[in-house]
């Protein structure tokens, strides 16, 4: 009976052409996710400082700030910064939430178990992509 | 530190792993409170505009918060990326460039931070 199974894949050293084959349990969703996040947020730095600057210094620079948002800014249309604002929500939620998760596992056994494990995975993923959607839905003005 | 040498070298590593780890717990706790901080202060009060934005930072305590949380930021950045380069890039020489690259890139976001920070 096992004999006449198709037998199942072997993977050594993961190679990069691998990873869209290899089905990943939803915790191994959130930890790459997580990575993905961090370097996201990592690369935007500049940008995040930037908005932080431009709305903090004067009510002048906070006309530019919000202008931004709807004019645009520089050669950068407005819906691009929107969607990479959006990008830049998506990420601190999903790292946040993924952190909280991480922080609860270190301290609680009863949270690495594998079915407390799958549940708290699917509840950060879900809970990040459904504020995600609330506040880009805010950004992008349809309330 | 006396017997440190011969056979009794301590050969794995010098505690950084449980330092980056720790760093790392306790950097996003701060950054953690500070984002709950910031929202119930945006959530409670009238409509935000520039005064009530910068009204917000420019508190004594928020300056001090908001200081300690950019600090945090940039160690806790450090600690992830250096994982990252660890995990994926094996030649010395570029692993080398990327890591002095992070610094960089964050000592500079930290910097203008922080400037802006004073200027409150």
């Amino acid at each position: 009976m096992a004999d006449e199974r198709r037998p199942r894949p072997v993977y050594r050293n993961i190679h990069v052409s691998q990873i869209v084959a290899y089905r990943l349990p939803p915790a191994g969703i959130v930890s790459i996710l997580h990575r993905v996040s961090g370097a996201l947020m990592f690369v935007l730095l500049p940008l995040v400082v930037w908005l932080l600057d431009v709305s903090l210094t004067s009510e002048v620079s906070y006309e530019r700030f919000a202008s931004a948002f709807i004019a645009g800014v520089g050669f950068v249309p407005a819906f691009l910064l929107k969607l990479v604002v959006l990008a830049l929500i998506w990420a601190y939620l999903h790292h946040l939430i993924a952190g909280v998760r991480h922080l609860w596992m270190d301290l609680s056994h009863r949270a690495v178990g594998l079915q407390q494990g799958r549940i708290s995975a699917l509840v950060a993923l879900g809970v990040s992509l459904v504020l995600t959607v609330v506040l880009g839905a805010r950004l992008f003005g349809l309330y | 530190m006396d017997s440190n040498y011969g056979s009794k070298r301590l050969v794995v590593g010098a505690h950084y792993g449980l330092r980056d780890w720790l760093s790392q717990r306790v950097t996003a706790l701060l950054m953690a409170l500070y984002t709950l901080a910031l929202i119930v202060q945006l959530l409670a009060g009238p409509k935000l505009g520039y005064l009530r934005w910068s009204a917000i930072f420019s508190q004594q305590w928020m300056r001090l918060a908001t200081f300690v949380v950019i600090v945090a930021l940039a160690v806790h950045a450090w600690v992830g990326m250096r994982d990252i380069w660890m995990d994926y890039i094996k030649p010395v020489w570029l692993r080398l460039a990327l890591h002095l690259a992070t610094i960089v890139w964050l000592l500079g976001c930290t910097g203008w931070a922080l400037q802006v920070l004073w200027r409150l």
